[in-house]
Parts: structure tokens; sequence; C-alpha cells
């Protein structure tokens, strides 16, 4: 059977290399274009080469960024994952309460995220919020705006309730895959409650865990609306997180030469930590391939 | 070891049973022997599962008790049964080693360690796995995993039963031979009792020394293969059993005579009939002989089926299967007899004797 030959399938592509040309691929040039000139306004750009970057790379200002950021997605990762899972596996499997549960845990993330920020901001007010008063009450002044502690408390407080039940939703759907002759078995071979968590649900739940720290991860590093509602990134810049600093970077100071600098090196940043979190987790797998 | 005692078990899944028909178990009132090898025999969704997992404990029946050697273990627990148990598709933890598997069960009772390592390797070698003994569960093949199922209930040697739940489903063939003649041979070693759901004949009848054939929630005959072929006591053992499986048509009885659309047969014996609404005749067809002389019938056709043939053939009015060797003549005048120890009646298909 003779086979045509032509390159007229490559138009197929078109439409979908268009889309992605212009949502990403070009604002991404953009930026590019911006980190390596110097601008004054009325679109006159000068070349400035890597100047900016190793300004911010040797910048405090974008080191500590940095450092506060991954310090916080490594205690919302720590508290999310196990709190998440621990909570799944206590959800009903059957009858009423699962939609129940269902439907309560979803709640916090269908709310606007500036709403969530503003609902915590209210929430811990020493003078009218329930949780500041009632702190207040028993002798602790709680205040979000000018005790840094307070500020990541609050900060870490509102990312746990926003957004372990994404995890707990992820977690469960991976429980309930999990078919009923798994537990029979286990009740035959005399296995303990740990038992059953380490070798059967644990495993099973592996895959959707993998997507839950990764979805995570990467949210908790690009976090932005809900800090800047609540603490505005303060007191001081105790709570600026690498966004947050972007963002005044850009639009408060108008740099945009160092700001689109800085976009490159968290995009960066961001790529190599999902790409080293996916091959550590998942080398688990790839050695048992191939011992196969 | 042990006796188990199954003192009128009944069983429904939903709440509130009314009818006979609520009842996924309807009624088990049974003794299986210490030792004994069973088949649980039925079709599909005639309550074998559930009766296999009320003895192992995974369900608890909704009536009735069940004895170990005379003790009431109702309420205990699968483990304080000590019971172990295969299931029909393949259940590893995909984590561990294929030896880490097997010594899964042992370790969990706090078995030291020489013991777990010397049964290990017994039933790793019993099933041909011990080159694979280090390697991870995960990678392997179903039917590697469902030998490591089976092991898993194979490997504690002090359990009260072994219960499978058609363990060879997802087993090619040839390696079903091999397992379960490797199984026969364990009990024979062992002596525990085992009890064997399958839903194939001769998986069952190969297996067991008695038959336990199940048909809507009930048990209706416990025997040997033997007898489940001569002497079947419901309609539906002597369909199940034997390929062909059983003629059976109504007829009408009349003292010691049957009639069947102008036929005559003499049985010999009045039959305790009562006020059957139902009475029916079945005879195997190894059991009906092709002549010149007796009952007239017509053929309609014959199939070879290698050492046998099958005639299928109209018996006044009733179709009828007759197994003949190979060779056999096929008379073009055909005459059928019957002959007398093969002739059952049963009442609302369950089989009656002798008036008493």
């Amino acid at each position: 059977m003779d086979k045509t030959w032509n390159n007229k399938a490559w138009f197929m592509v078109l439409p979908a290399f268009l889309v992605v040309a212009f949502s990403a691929v070009i604002p991404l040039m953009t930026v590019v274009n911006y980190s390596v000139q110097d601008t004054f306004g009325n679109n006159e750009f000068f070349w400035a080469g890597t100047d900016w970057f190793t300004e911010i790379l040797s910048s405090e200002r974008f080191w500590g960024a940095l450092w506060r950021n991954l310090l916080f997605s490594i205690i919302i990762l720590l508290i999310e994952i196990p709190l998440g899972v621990f909570i799944a596996l206590n959800m009903p499997r059957r009858g009423i309460g699962v939609p129940l549960c269902l439907v309560t845990m979803a709640m916090p993330l269908l709310i606007p995220w500036n709403v969530v920020g503003t609902i915590w901001q209210l929430i811990t007010r020493s003078d009218i919020g329930l949780f500041g008063y009632a702190l207040g009450k028993i002798g602790i002044q709680f205040n979000a705006a000018g005790d840094p502690l307070h500020a990541w408390i609050t900060v870490v407080v509102m990312d746990v309730w926003h957004w372990t039940s994404l995890v707990v939703l992820l977690a469960y759907a991976g429980l309930v895959s999990i078919p009923d002759a798994y537990y029979q078995a286990a009740r035959i071979d005399g296995a303990s409650r740990w038992s059953v968590f380490r070798y059967i649900q644990l495993p099973k739940m592996k895959r959707v865990l993998l997507i839950a720290v990764l979805l995570r991860f990467m949210d908790s590093f690009m976090i932005y609306t809900e800090p800047f509602v609540v603490t505005g990134g303060g007191p001081g810049t105790s709570t600026t997180f690498l966004s947050i600093d972007l963002v005044k970077m850009a639009v408060g100071q108008f740099d945009l030469g160092p700001a689109a600098a800085m976009s490159i090196i968290y995009f960066l940043i961001i790529l190599l930590l999902s790409w080293v979190f996916y091959t550590v987790m998942t080398s688990s797998d790839a050695e048992n391939e191939g011992s196969r | 070891m042990a006796r188990i005692t199954l003192e009128h078990i009944r069983h429904a899944y939903g709440p509130n049973p009314q009818s006979p028909y609520d009842y996924a178990l309807r009624e088990v009132n049974h003794e299986w022997n210490d030792g004994g090898a069973y088949a649980l025999l039925g079709p599909s969704g005639c309550g074998k599962t559930t009766l296999l997992n009320i003895i192992s404990g995974l369900v608890k029946p909704s009536e009735g008790r069940i004895l170990f050697n005379g003790q009431d273990v109702t309420d205990f627990s699968t483990e304080e049964r000590n019971i172990a148990q295969v299931f029909q598709f393949p259940v590893v933890y995909d984590t561990m080693t294929v030896y880490d598997n097997l010594a899964f069960p042992l370790r969990n009772r706090g078995i030291a360690y020489e013991q777990v390592d010397r049964r290990v390797n017994e039933i790793l070698g019993m099933l041909d796995l011990t080159s694979r003994a280090q390697k991870k569960a995960r990678g392997l093949t179903a039917d590697l995993k469902q030998k490591i199922s089976l092991g898993r209930g194979l490997v504690r040697s002090d359990v009260n039963a072994i219960l499978f739940d058609e363990p060879l489903t997802v087993i090619d063939p040839q390696m079903k031979w091999v397992l379960r003649s490797q199984l026969k041979s364990l009990h024979r070693q062992s002596a525990v009792t085992m009890v064997y759901v399958t839903h194939d004949q001769t998986e069952a009848l190969t297996f067991a020394d008695k038959v336990v054939v199940m048909y809507q929630g009930e048990i209706v005959q416990i025997d040997s293969p033997a007898e489940l072929f001569e002497n079947p006591k419901h309609t539906f053992v002597g369909y199940f059993i034997g390929s062909p499986g059983m003629n059976v048509f109504p007829v009408t009885v009349d003292g010691s005579k049957a009639r069947v659309g102008g036929m005559e047969i003499e049985l010999g014996y009045a039959p305790a009939i009562g006020q059957a609404k139902k009475v029916e005749l079945g005879i195997r067809p190894e059991f009906m002989q092709l002549s010149r002389t007796g009952m007239p019938l017509s053929i309609r056709k014959v199939e070879d089926i290698g050492r046998l043939k099958i005639v299928r053939a109209d018996f006044a009015g009733q179709p009828v299967s007759i197994v003949v060797k190979e060779e056999a003549e096929i008379p073009s005048e055909p005459y059928v007899q019957f002959r007398d120890q093969g002739v059952h009646i049963y009442a609302d298909s369950w089989r009656v004797g002798r008036e008493a």
C-alpha cells in the first residue's frame, strides 16, 4: 500500500501552536526581553545584559523572600499532607456521611482566595475577630499586623484551613479505589491497623499523594493573594514571599528589568524543584520496573 | 483443625428480610468433618461466597450459630477463628518482596524467625517461587500474584481451616492442574479442613471428597462425586453435574407407574409424591439405552464428541439426550430402555423415595 507523503498535517497543529504561543511563549519572551534591558519610560529601552540577574542574585531581599517562601512551603506540606491523609482515613466509606463529608471538605476550596484572606484577617483581629478576641480573653494579645510570629501563624493556619481539603479529597479518592478484598485479606493475615495503613493504604495512595505534594508545593511557592490581604507582606518583610516581593518590585516600584529577571529566576526555581520532587518520588517505582 | 458446625445459618445483606428471596443464604444446617476436603459448587450468585465469608468471619450471619469443634465462634473475629482464606483475585502487598508477603501472616502472629523461614521456604518451593523470593511483588504477572495469595493462605500450618474462593480463576489452564493436584496432596499431608468454592464441576469433582452443591441460597446436596452423579437429590444437581445434564420431564404418577404422553414407565415402587404441585421424572443420559425393543422415540440429531456420541431425540414429545458409545450403531427404528437404577422421581424438584 502506498502512503501519501506530505506535510499538510502540520496545519492541524497550528491552532494549538498559536494558542500556546500567545498564552505562554510570547509573554515569556516579553519577560526575557525586559530582563536584559533597562527603561525609564517612554518606551525607551537600553541594553543591560545580565546586570539585573546579578543584582537580584546578590540581593539580600531576594534570598530573604526565597528562604521565607521555602520555609512556608515546607511547613504547610508537613502539616497538610499528614493531616489530609489522617482525615481521609477517618472519613466514612459509605452511607449518608459520604456526600456530607465531601461537600464540607470542598467548601474552603470554593471560596475566592481574596475572600479567604479577608476572612482570616477579620477572624484574627483582637478587637472584633472571634479567634483574636478569644485569645485576648485568655491573656494572649494576638496581633498579626505587629508580631512576625503571629503573622506567620495566621498565614500558615489560613493555608492549612484553605488547602488541606484538597489533600483530603485526593487521598480519599485513592482510598476508595482499594478493593474490599485487600482489607479482608489483611484481616485473615492478622495485620494490625498500622500494617494495613503501611502496606495497603499508603502504597495505594502513593500516586495521588505525589500529585497532592506537587500541587501544594507549587501553589504554596506562588502564594500571593491570601498573605497580601492578611498581612500585606509584613510586619516589615516577615511574610514577604517571592510573589509579593515581585509585585512590589514590578508594580510598586516599576522596576521592570529587575522584576523580569526575578520572574525568570523564580520560574526556573519552581521548575527545578518540581522536577526534583517528581524524580525523587517516582524513583522507587522505576527501581521496581527495572528488577522485573 | 476443626469440625465445622453450621447451625441454622441464614443471611440477608439488606435489613429486615421478609420473604425467603431477601436472603442470600437460606437456612444452612450442616456439620463438616475435621480434615475433610469440601468443594462448594453452584452457579454464580447462589450464596457460595457468602457462606465462605460466614465461616471465615468476614460476614456475620443474620441468624444462626457457627461452631468449631463444638465451640461457638459466631462472634469471634477472623483472627480469633484462626482461618486462612484465599480470594478469587490476587491480593498481594505490593511494596513487600515475595518472601515477605508469605512471611507476613506468620510474623503478625509473632512466630519465631527460624520457623517462619523454614515454613516460607517450604511454600516457596511448593509453588515454584523460590527464584523470585527476593523480588518485589508489584511487578509480577497476575498468575504469579495469585500464587502468592495462595501461598499466604497455605503458609500457616496450625489453622482451623483453609478456605478457597475460586482461587484459580486467573491462572492459566495448565497451571490449574498442577496447583490443584498440589493442593490435594497438601491436604493429604496436613489433614487440614479445606473448603473450595468453585462454579466449575470438573474442579469440584477432582478436588473434593465431598461436594456441597448450592442453589439459590440453599445447600441442595452434600455427597461424594459418585453419589451426586448416580442419585441427585434435587433436579438442579441433575442439571448441573454431568455433561449433558440429566433428562427431566413432567410425568403423572399412578401407584408404581409413571406416565408421560401415552408411555408408561414401571418404577418398581410407589413414590411418596404427597401433595406436590410438580412431579418430574429424571434420568441421566448415561442410563438410557437405545435398542430395538422398548419404548419408541424419534432421533433429531447425533453429535459426535470424541469417544462418545450424544443422541438428541424426542421421547413422548419431550426432548431428551442419550449418551452412546462411539462405535454403537444407531437403529433405524429406534426404541429406548430405561435402566432401573437411573430412574428418579422428583416432587417439587426434590427426589422422593418409596411410599413409607
